[in-house]
């Protein structure tokens, strides 16, 4: 690991101040930051350690959300009463994630940060990578590609300085993105409010960012609406293992039924972009209808529009259809319970 | 014994040491902790721990004129303003500059001088002379490094020692009822668990798995939820049946496979001491 300069914050003013240094990352659960810095993926040159700023708590927000501070770890945000009654969604999804000590760890803004799991960006024994070394190139493209991306991503060829394929690992967020969460942040020139789907960004032509979060910003809070999804939401992950494993696919699924009508819907993707894969439309094509697989599958085929396969993950397009179709009428019973 | 001399390398200029230490990022540990750190009593301490190191490596002719020189730089500019780590990013890669750090385990408050990489698992192991806390990956994805940190379970191997600072931590050995436990009902439910059911074959995953069954059957207690929770259908206080007690283990890898008996461990322990 390469040495680095640690301070301790005790304010976000501080936190705030502090990151203006160069090479500067701000350090809460550590899982991720710290793992990557002993692959010397992450090379910061000053760790603001901000696990002592008052940002852990949960709380009704105003209008009838929640808003979760940006140091809730993943275990208390689970099985808080307010999440596991109005957000089933998203306990289901934190507790698919990681291990428990992981979950311990891990923070609702740390969690946001995570870095992409593309084996080939985790090791810098591969040179072309676009996002850990910009321009050198895309060693996934034409590799071990069966955890990478089939929609969104850049597809310039293994030498172009744009391609990218990888996929952003979080659960938390693609329960978070059919919520429609906002993100709350705050920097050198104020605070301001980032919505979901705007937060995490696709590779576009600079794989290297990942998020629209910008220098010396520091995440404070996520801002859920009014719950709709209390009684019908679902989080279904297909992976390689049965726990402690990163999605081939993920579906978050919440419904607001009507009898047997829906009358909205909340519907995202994990596993197949460089961001949580929402298609506003194909949450519009299910509600007024009556919940069939037939809408189900209607809704999945406009989520995957334009997906593309490559030569170790094509099966996902098929796997995330049908992944689709489940998550959603397992919701629609109004139960978590899977047979 | 701290042991910034020895790791420097020697090609490093010697008068950019106390400038980049100075420049640090403002936070010095010690400030940031305001009333907390006795900061006078650490700067003599260090200061006379580091003038002893510097007689010790004299007197035994191990001091070159340059890590000489650096010595001096380098124990005065710490003197001066405490703060840790290499914040010249040019010369960071392989110099290591010590802080003080006071970590609490198993009720025990002891101050280090460590680099601030320094994992709280290596703190444990290498410092504090605790080995009973094992490392395996190194990178989170085995639990056997596994203790608790104010009383929950995580990763030492991902935490640094720094950050751990003024939590109560418990490694396994402090987990049996007495400090030098010498029958099987000296140790801790878990642990007498383990013995009964032979919850382990090489053992080497075994404290990470015990501290961690600790923590789960906690947890359970709490009415905390799994996965397998929703998925059973039971989100509201779950019965801790081996579908739930294998999810809630899954941090924790065992190479030998003694997963049958470790979920027997984890059963009976969660039951209740034995009648």
């Amino acid at each position: 690991m390469k040495s680095f300069a640690y301070s301790r914050v005790s304010s976000n003013e501080q936190a705030i101040e502090a990151a203006r240094g160069r090479g500067a990352s701000f350090l809460a659960g550590g899982t991720n930051l710290v793992d990557l810095m002993k692959y010397r993926v992450e090379q910061p040159d000053s760790l603001i350690d901000i696990n002592h700023l008052a940002l852990a708590e949960i709380k009704q927000a105003e209008g009838g959300g929640v808003s979760i501070g940006a140091m809730a770890r993943n275990s208390l945000v689970a099985n808080h009463p307010l999440v596991r009654t109005s957000y089933p969604l998203l306990s289901q999804a934190l507790l698919s994630g990681a291990s428990p000590q992981l979950r311990n760890m891990a923070s609702t803004g740390g969690n946001l940060m995570q870095r992409t799991r593309c084996y080939y960006f985790t090791d810098v024994a591969f040179s072309a990578c676009n996002k850990r070394n910009p321009g050198s190139g895309c060693s996934a493209i034409e590799g071990y590609n069966r955890i990478h991306a089939i929609l969104g991503q850049t597809d310039k060829g293994p030498t172009s300085g744009e391609t990218c394929i990888a996929v952003h690992p979080s659960d938390m967020c693609v329960a978070m993105a059919a919520l429609g969460a906002k993100v709350e942040v705050e920097g050198r020139n104020g605070k301001r409010t980032i919505p979901f789907s705007e937060f995490h960004r696709l590779p576009g032509d600079d794989p290297y960012r990942d998020t629209t979060l910008r220098e010396g910003e520091l995440i404070t809070a996520v801002t859920l609406p009014p719950a709709r999804f209390a009684k019908n939401a679902f989080y279904l992950k297909a992976r390689d293992r049965n726990s402690y494993a990163f999605a081939l696919v993920s579906v978050a699924a919440g419904l607001e039924m009507e009898g047997s009508t829906i009358r909205s819907a909340g519907l995202a993707m994990g596993g197949v972009a460089h961001k949580p894969w929402r298609v506003p439309e194909a949450e519009q094509a299910l509600a007024g209808k009556t919940a069939s697989d037939e809408t189900f599958a209607h809704a999945a085929d406009i989520l995957l529009r334009g997906a593309h396969g490559y030569e170790h993950n094509r099966f996902k397009i098929e796997l995330a259809k049908q992944c689709v179709i489940r998550a959603l009428s397992v919701a629609a019973q109004g139960t978590s319970e899977v047979a | 014994m701290s042991s910034h001399i020895n790791k420097s390398s020697p090609g490093e200029p010697a008068a950019e040491v106390s400038e980049a230490l100075q420049d640090g990022l403002g936070q010095p540990a010690c400030q940031a902790h305001s009333g907390e750190a006795p900061c006078n009593a650490l700067q003599a301490q260090l200061d006379s721990e580091s003038s002893e190191e510097f007689e010790q490596l004299e007197r035994h002719g191990l001091l070159s004129e340059i890590s000489r020189r650096r010595f001096i730089q380098a124990s005065s500019a710490l003197a001066a303003s405490f703060a840790f780590g290499m914040p010249s990013p040019a010369e960071a890669q392989e110099t290591t500059q010590t802080g003080p750090v006071t970590l609490k385990v198993n009720g025990l408050p002891r101050t280090l001088s460590l680099d601030p990489r320094t994992s709280l698992l290596d703190a444990l192991r290498e410092n504090m002379n605790l080995t009973g806390t094992k490392k395996g990956c190194d990178h989170g994805q085995c639990g056997a490094c596994t203790v608790l940190v104010d009383g929950r379970r995580v990763n030492s191997c991902l935490t640094l020692a720094f950050a751990a600072e003024g939590a109560e931590i418990t490694t396994i050995e402090g987990l049996a009822k007495t400090s030098d436990p010498k029958t099987i009902e000296d140790l801790s439910s878990v642990q007498a668990a383990f013995l009964i059911e032979d919850g382990y074959q090489c053992g080497y995953c075994t404290p990470g798995q015990i501290i961690s069954a600790t923590a789960a059957i906690a947890e359970h207690q709490k009415g905390e939820l799994s996965i397998v929770s929703w998925q059973s259908g039971q989100h509201d206080r779950p019965e801790l049946t081996d579908e739930e007690i294998r999810e809630r283990m899954s941090g924790n890898i065992c190479r030998c496979g003694a997963y049958p008996n470790i979920v027997a461990a984890v059963r009976a322990a969660a039951k209740g001491p034995r009648a």
